[in-house]
């Protein structure tokens, strides 16, 4: 037992390194009474250090630690990048933002939740226990619910909270009473338990579909997937954009990870799979992957339709948000290696595209005030350099070539085709079609419509050209060269518990 | 007559339906956070019934524990929210909580 905690302890660092980064802001805030940027900087310097932990843990192979607790393998170790490269570039984009560095605002506080919210974020991606679970959804919820309304005198923002909070504490409540039944119903409160007592008795299916039905509502809240979807509007529109770009992807794909490996692991029928070849199979007579097909759908098809009408670029580019978790959960749904594969390089691509759309909206907030399309209005004239990055954002978000977003859906499309799921690869086609038009509106006010008068160029600074630069090379980079992207995507399928 | 684990499920059932419909119908964001507590009590009394009656361990117990203490949590920080709201807008009744567009 000591051993076992022992060795838990040394594969438990880079979740150690967050948290001593967050007591240490915390004390920092105290202490430091004047504004400053300090607690930025060591926030990045703890997201360097954990940076550096998350490698060791890359070679350190498949564990379970804390006695099923958590997972320490590839799969969670791919995730933790994705998650710590996002907050990473959020600090940097809060560092340039006028609306949290407005007025006497001290942030001290705002980054020690970032960092509390990439923890929780981390347990997420590892979590193989029911209870670890909820826990870590209610880490990262609890924190994101503060972000949502940090800019607390704004009404949007203080709106944005209340919806928040209510929607995910409904949600998570939900998850709760589900995890209870499959408590009741297995015995057991590990995923491995739970797909041990599935494989021996025999479960009522029934509960384990009301069960089931139940755990998604908390995963479709994280992962803002249809009918859980209502908070995504209005959240997005009212926080800061900084955390709103920062929810739509790495919360994002935190839900993603916890989805996928309780799916895998607890409904995993081991005698029927055919594990060798990448694929597996669920168990006779309960097909949850048709619930999740049906889920993705609606996703995809609501989000791109309302997207249409959207006029604030946030709420646009949360619709749009809405819509690529339908895309990625066709994914999930083909229960194949290949499809879990295509989710993890499309989650690379997403980070990518999305935080550089929302890294343009900000700067373009930051001078006109406005996140309303008619201020993008030749855009594309006035200042060259955002309005070229925008249209890139814009056309890899959409999956066009040879940028990297048509990568990320030839993959999709690709593991559905192998699955012989025809009909989700033709509605997620036609809804890509859907979403060309809303992208290129955007597109259309930028190139195609005079500027006013007033209008002035935005300025920007070597900072922002480099941040910029940063996301935009990838976007184009993985359109053309995406081999070695494919191959760590392919290496990191490995669950703990399935050989 | 013996009280046995069914009688706590239907229990919990009820308090779940119940914690559901007040979170729905309700307009006070006060009493949607109460609906919220009932659900997730609810949860509790099944973990806590299955852990006793369900020749379990400890398990669910434990759970509860961990429940108890996280709704606490999640009350302090929601109330925090509410009680800004109330600043903000002078009222607390969620739907004139609306000025982003629907």
């Amino acid at each position: 037992m000591l051993e076992q905690i022992v060795h838990s302890v040394k594969l438990l660092q880079p979740e150690t390194a967050l948290a001593v980064t967050f007591c240490v802001l915390l004390v920092l805030d105290l202490v430091v009474r004047r504004k400053s940027n300090l607690a930025a900087w060591l926030a990045l310097l703890g997201l360097v250090v954990t940076a550096f932990f998350v490698l060791q843990q890359a070679s350190s192979g498949q564990n379970s630690i804390f006695f099923n607790m958590l997972a320490v393998d590839s799969f969670s170790v791919f995730f933790k990048f994705v998650i710590l490269a996002s907050s990473f570039l959020i600090i940097l984009f809060s560092l340039q933002s006028d609306e949290l560095n407005s007025g006497t605002r001290r942030l001290g506080e705002y980054y020690s939740l970032i960092i509390a919210l990439t923890l929780g974020m981390f347990l997420m991606t590892g979590a193989s226990n029911l209870l670890m679970m909820y826990l870590s959804i209610e880490l990262t919820s609890i924190s994101s619910y503060i972000l949502a309304g940090y800019t607390k005198e704004a009404e949007d923002s203080s709106e944005a909270s209340l919806k928040y909070v209510i929607y995910g504490a409904v949600s998570s409540g939900m998850m709760l009473y589900g995890i209870s039944m499959l408590y009741g119903l297995t015995g057991a409160v590990d995923i491995y338990g739970i797909n041990r007592a599935l494989t021996e008795g025999d479960i009522n299916l029934m509960a384990l579909m009301i069960a089931s039905i139940l755990m998604v509502a908390g995963f479709g809240y994280k992962i803002s997937a249809v009918p859980f979807h209502f908070w995504t509007p209005d959240v997005y529109e009212g926080a800061p954009i900084t955390i709103t770009a920062f929810l739509s992807v790495a919360s994002k794909a935190a839900g993603f990870a916890m989805m996928m490996r309780f799916f895998k692991v607890s409904f995993l029928d081991p005698t029927v799979g055919n594990l060798a070849m990448g694929a597996w199979a669920s168990f006779q007579g309960f097909e949850w992957n048709q619930l999740l097909a049906a889920i993705s759908v609606l996703t995809m098809t609501l989000g791109n339709l309302v997207a249409i009408w959207q006029n604030n670029l946030k709420r646009l580019l949360a619709y749009s948000s809405i819509a690529h978790a339908g895309y990625m959960l066709m994914g999930v749904v083909v229960l194949s290696n290949e499809g879990l594969a295509a989710v993890l390089i499309y989650f690379v691509v997403y980070l990518f595209m999305n935080l550089g759309a929302f890294y343009t909206v900000m700067i373009v907030a930051n001078k006109t005030g406005s996140e309303d399309i008619e201020a993008y209005k030749g855009l594309g004239y006035r200042t060259p350099l955002i309005g070229v990055a925008m249209t890139i954002f814009l056309l890899s978000l959409t999956g066009i070539p040879p940028t990297a977003g048509f990568v990320g859906k030839l993959y999709l499309f690709a593991a559905l085709i192998n699955g012989k799921w025809f009909w989700l690869v033709v509605i997620g086609a036609l809804n890509s079609v859907v979403s060309l038009y809303y992208y290129v509106r955007i597109l259309r006010n930028m190139f195609l419509k005079t500027p006013e008068r007033s209008a002035e160029p935005i300025q920007f600074s070597f900072a922002h050209v480099t941040i910029l630069l940063v996301l935009l090379i990838p976007t184009i980079l993985l359109g053309v060269y995406f081999g070695p992207l494919v191959e760590y995507a392919q290496a990191s399928l490995v669950m703990f518990g399935i050989q | 007559m013996d009280v046995g684990l069914t009688h706590y499920l239907i229990i919990s059932a009820i308090l779940f339906s119940l914690g559901i419909y007040g979170v729905v119908t309700r307009r006070n964001a006060i009493m949607v956070l109460m609906g919220i507590e009932l659900i997730l009590n609810s949860a509790n009394i099944n973990f806590i019934a299955f852990s006793r009656y369900g020749g379990m361990q400890l398990d669910g117990q434990a759970i509860a524990v961990f429940v108890i203490i996280l709704a606490a949590a999640e009350a302090a920080i929601a109330l925090a929210i509410v009680l800004n709201i109330y600043q903000r807008f002078n009222t607390v009744n969620v739907d004139d909580v609306s000025k982003l567009k629907e």
